[in-house]
Parts: structure tokens; C-alpha cells; sequence
């Protein structure tokens, strides 16, 4: 995907953007850039600051320093106009629980001049079979079903998700992706954070990794999963253990096979590994995230 | 489930704009009213408990009452009217706003063309819309029961209401802000308890009761609606809940946290 080189191409923009909790750095001079018409998934470990960035380009917080660009306008000062091209989709849906299902959509659609059709929207989403049923006694695929139909109503130029498919049954999620293709074939922006990362396979064209509240890699999909030029070789035996034996997951190259031998050689191993016969496997977008961002727990 | 796919029928031109300000914050009024009107939990407290005092406190003997002389539904029926606005304007809002604040409800509105101040507003109006329904509903069971307000005290009645809403809807505000929602829940009601049975505000209780904002809202009420005139101790009462409503806002904008 070319990048293009216009300002007026991104619909986010951060630039050394910081933002601190006490003593806690949730943003340290974060820059990153989500392209116009394009989905661009954020990623990141909890505590990255995945949320904190999403809620500052959302107005909900104020960064303490650098410079925010959404949709062109900073969404601390320029607000009042940003909030109607803007929809949100916030953490665990952001619904009034004693609220009625299509009585909220409802509500929400009269905050916009010209919202879409309440009746076109909850049919595409399947609201109508809880329509009637508050808030809190929905499940929560319902729930989260409900929160995009209220980040979609207002025709936004921008939706900011966030993880919008968390906790949903396999037949939902399908139906939120599509949901989000959709989005895009309309030529509406989508920011969206996630910790699933097929999700972010499936629908992205240009992931951001963040860390410690510092961007640690971007590209799209196909660029960040590129296999490395020199292989890489991962005995399957698990850490802390002796193999007698190396078995590789994967195809190595020549180069890779060759380096394995050596060091199999020093060890006094046998090595079960089968040669590329083209290219080497990719990784996987899980590959990538957990070589970033490290495997403990945090 | 059909297919969520928003074809390119729906292709919009320009984004859908923002209502114009009144109507949004109209239209947020009016979903809090309706959102309290179907809770079976605020109407019992907003409007149920204080009709079933009302009658108790009238028509029975339950409860000695030094009437001075006066009918004890002239007595009675004004604190009433003082509790049926504690009861709104705090314990009920900050329940609601507690419980919005914590499954990110204030966020999402917050982020619409509603906007903060928009929300706001249209808490504010919706109490006052809810409080409207209070008066007329207590109002009228009063008249049944033989309530006869002054009523050259109205205006001065109106303005302890809107003082004592604006001093409980910034209390609630600076609790539900602050505090766990399960902590606010219980606060509130506990506080609405104590100041039900000893802060001067359904009956008179005298000393230093008429400094706390149940008390004082009480006493204006009382002052007004029995006695019609603008006493000193009814201007006193509006003095302390105008320095009540002003500390308990100041709190609020300081410590109102929305996450």
C-alpha cells in the first residue's frame, strides 16, 4: 500500500503526544498516523496505552503535551465540531444500563441532524430481537452489537473502536468484521484497538504496535509478517529443557538449515528439519507482537 | 442475524451533523425522565415513600407532631415537597450517574454531539422535568388530604426548589464522581435515611439542622407554603442552601472524574 505523503490523507495524527497518571508514563512521546478511508488497528499488550491514546483522539482526555490531529481539528479545542464526523465505540460498549436497546439507539440518533435510519441500522445489526429489553439483561455479543449501532448512527467519517469484537461468539464477531468491511467499502476511517490478532489479520491495512506508550512498529499486515532475511530457528523444545533432539516448526532456508547444524554440532544434537523447498513461512502477525513486545506476563 | 453490511445505498454524502444544541439537551431530559419513570427502585423513592409519609404523617398518629396550632397536612405537606426534591436531586441521581459513570455511559454520551455540558444540562432539566411530576403527584394527594399552601409563598417556594436542586444534583454529582458506584448506592440511601429522620427536612427539627442542606431546604419550604412571607429565617434558609450549592459545585468541578 503506498503511503501517501498528504497531511490531508490522515484522519489521525499524533505527534510526541505524552500523557501521565501520577507518576505512570501511559504515553511517552507517542507519533503515529492512520491513513483516510483505511482501517488501521492499534495493538498492543494491556497497559500500552492503546486506550489512553484512543480516548485523547476521542476528546474524552487532554494529552499533556505534543500535538493531536483528528480528522485535521485537535480534539481538545476544536471539539463542538469534531463530535458529530466522529463516532465512538468505547471499552465495553459505554451503555446506560437501565436504558432500553432501541430506545438508546433512538436517543443517540436525535444528537445528529441527520442520522441514519434507526429501523435500517438495528435490521442490518439484528437489534429488533431485543429491542425492548434494557440494557443490562442483554448478553454481551448483544451488547457490543448495540454499541456500534450507536457509533455508527450519526454517519461519522471516523469510528474509533474499541475492541469491538471482545467477547464475542464466533458468529458476531464474523458479523462485526463484516460490519467494519463495510465501513471501509464506504470510505469510512476506522481506528481500532484490539488484542485479537486474526482480527487485525483479517480486517486491517495498517497495524500500529504500541508499547510502554511508544510506537514499536507499523506497517501492514503482509510487511510486519515478512519472514526475516536470515530465518529464524526455534528448537521446540520448551525453554529451561535440554533437547536430544531439534525438530523445527516450519520450513527452513538453506542459510538457516546451515547455521542449525552448526550449532546443533556444538550442542550434540540430531536435527529433524526440513528444507524450504521455495520461500520460508511467514510469520504470523502473533509472531511478530509477541518478538516486540516479549512473551512474559505483565 | 442478517448480514451488517452497509452497502453502497447508504453511502452518506457528509456526516449527519449535530442536532441543534437545544434539542439535544431537550432530548436528553426527557430519556432521564423516562429512564427514572420506568425504575421501580426511583420511583419508590422519589415518589412512592414520599406519598406513604405524607399520608402516614397526616392522617395518623404515628408520629407526635407540635403542630403549634396549625394543620398538621399544612405542616407536613411542604417537607414533603422538600423530600420529594432531596430525593431526585441527590439520592436518585446519584445512583443513576454513579452506575453511568462506571459501565462508561458518560463516556459514550460524552463523545456525541451531547457533549459533557450538553449531559449535563440535560440531567439538570430532567430532574427539574422529574421534580415537576413530584409536585404535581404530592401536590395533589396533599389537596386530597385537606392541604391548603399559601400560596402568595410560591415564588420564594420555587426558588428554595431550585437551590435545593442545585445544591443535591451537585452533591450527587461530587459522590457519584468520586466514589465506586456501589459505594455511591450506599451512601446515598444511607444518607438519605439520617437526613429523612434527623435533618430537619420532612418535620422541623430546629438547632443546628437548619444549617445542613435538608434542613434548610425544609425550613424554606415550611416558611414559604404555611406562612407565606419571606421571614428571616426563610431568607436565612435560602442563604445556606445558596453556600451549600456553591461548595458542593466547586467540589464537583474539582473532583468529578468521568472514568
Amino acid at each position: 500500500m503506498p503511503v501517501p505523503s498528504s497531511p490531508d490523507q490522515w484522519c489521525v495524527a499524533l505527534d510526541g503526544v505524552t500523557k501521565s497518571f501520577g507518576s505512570t508514563h501511559a504515553l511517552d512521546s507517542l507519533t503515529l498516523r492512520a491513513r483516510r478511508g483505511a482501517i488501521t488497528a492499534v495493538l498492543g499488550p494491556n497497559g500500552a496505552g492503546k486506550t489512553t491514546m484512543m480516548e485523547i483522539c476521542e476528546g474524552l482526555q487532554r494529552a499533556d503535551g505534543g500535538r493531536v490531529r483528528v480528522l485535521g481539528m485537535d480534539p481538545a479545542s476544536d471539539a463542538v465540531h469534531l463530535r458529530p464526523r466522529v463516532g465512538v465505540m468505547v471499552q465495553d460498549g459505554g451503555l446506560p444500563v437501565m436504558a432500553l436497546a432501541l430506545e438508546l439507539l433512538e436517543h443517540v440518533s436525535r444528537m445528529y441532524a441527520r442520522p441514519r435510519d434507526v429501523g435500517e441500522l438495528a435490521d442490518s445489526l439484528g437489534l429488533h430481537a431485543f429491542a425492548r429489553t434494557s440494557v443490562r439483561r442483554l448478553s454481551g455479543g448483544q451488547r457490543q452489537r448495540l454499541a456500534l449501532a450507536i457509533a455508527l448512527v450519526g454517519r461519522p467519517d471516523l469510528v474509533f473502536l474499541d475492541e469491538p469484537s471482545a467477547g464475542l461468539d464466533p458468529q458476531s464477531r464474523l458479523a462485526v468484521w463484516e460490519l467494519v468491511e463495510g465501513l471501509r467499502q464506504d470510505g469510512v476511517s476506522v481506528v481500532l484497538s484490539t488484542h485479537l490478532m486474526d482480527e487485525a489479520s483479517h480486517l486491517a491495512d495498517h497495524v500500529v504496535i504500541i508499547d510502554h506508550g511508544v510506537l514499536i512498529a507499523e506497517g501492514t499486515v503482509a510487511g510486519l509478517t515478512a519472514p526475516a532475511a536470515s530465518g529464524r530457528v526455534r528448537p521446540a523444545a520448551p525453554s529451561g529443557t535440554t533437547p536430544s533432539a531439534v525438530t523445527l516448526r516450519g520450513e527452513l532456508t538453506p542459510e538457516a538449515l546451515g547455521s542449525l547444524h552448526e550449532w546443533a554440532r556444538e550442542h550434540g544434537l540430531a536435527v529433524d528439519a526440513t528444507p524450504a523447498t521455495n520461500e520460508p513461512a511467514p510469520r504470523t502477525l502473533e509472531d511478530v507482537f509477541l518478538d516486540l513486545t516479549g512473551r512474559s506476563l505483565r | 442475524m442478517t448480514m451488517p453490511h452497509t452497502g453502497p445505498a447508504e453511502v452518506p454524502a457528509v456526516h449527519a451533523g449535530g442536532a441543534p444544541p437545544a434539542r439535544r439537551i431537550l432530548a436528553h431530559a426527557s430519556f432521564e425522565l423516562r429512564t427514572v419513570l420506568r425504575n421501580g427502585e426511583q420511583l419508590l423513592l422519589t415518589l412512592i415513600l414520599p406519598a406513604l409519609f405524607l399520608v402516614v404523617l397526616a392522617r395518623t398518629e404515628l408520629i407526635r407532631l407540635d403542630v403549634g396550632g396549625a394543620a398538621r397536612i399544612d405542616v407536613v405537606a411542604p417537607g414533603i415537597l422538600a423530600l420529594a426534591v432531596m430525593s431526585s436531586a441527590f439520592t436518585s441521581q446519584a445512583i443513576s450517574t454513579g452506575f453511568d459513570r462506571r459501565s462508561g455511559a458518560l463516556r459514550m454520551l460524552a463523545t456525541t454531539p451531547l457533549g459533557r455540558g450538553g449531559l449535563l444540562g440535560g440531567k439538570i432539566l430532567g430532574v427539574l422535568a422529574m421534580q415537576a411530576v413530584q409536585v404535581l403527584v404530592l401536590g395533589a394527594l396533599a389537596f386530597v388530604l385537606g392541604w391548603r399552601p399559601a400560596l402568595w409563598g410560591v415564588p420564594l417556594a420555587l426558588l428554595a426548589v431550585l437551590l435545593g436542586t442545585a445544591a443535591f444534583t451537585a452533591l450527587a454529582l461530587l459522590l457519584a464522581g468520586t466514589l465506586r458506584a456501589e459505594a455511591v448506592l450506599a451512601g446515598a440511601n444511607l444518607l438519605w435515611v439520617l437526613l429523612v429522620i434527623g435533618g430537619g427536612i420532612v418535620l422541623p427539627a430546629g438547632g443546628w439542622t437548619r444549617y445542613l442542606p435538608s434542613g434548610a431546604l425544609g425550613e424554606a419550604m415550611r416558611q414559604s407554603l404555611q406562612h407565606g412571607g419571606a421571614s428571616t429565617s426563610a431568607l436565612l434558609a435560602l442563604v445556606v442552601l445558596a453556600g451549600w450549592a456553591a461548595v458542593f459545585a466547586a467540589a464537583a468541578v474539582r473532583w468529578f472524574r468521568w472514568h
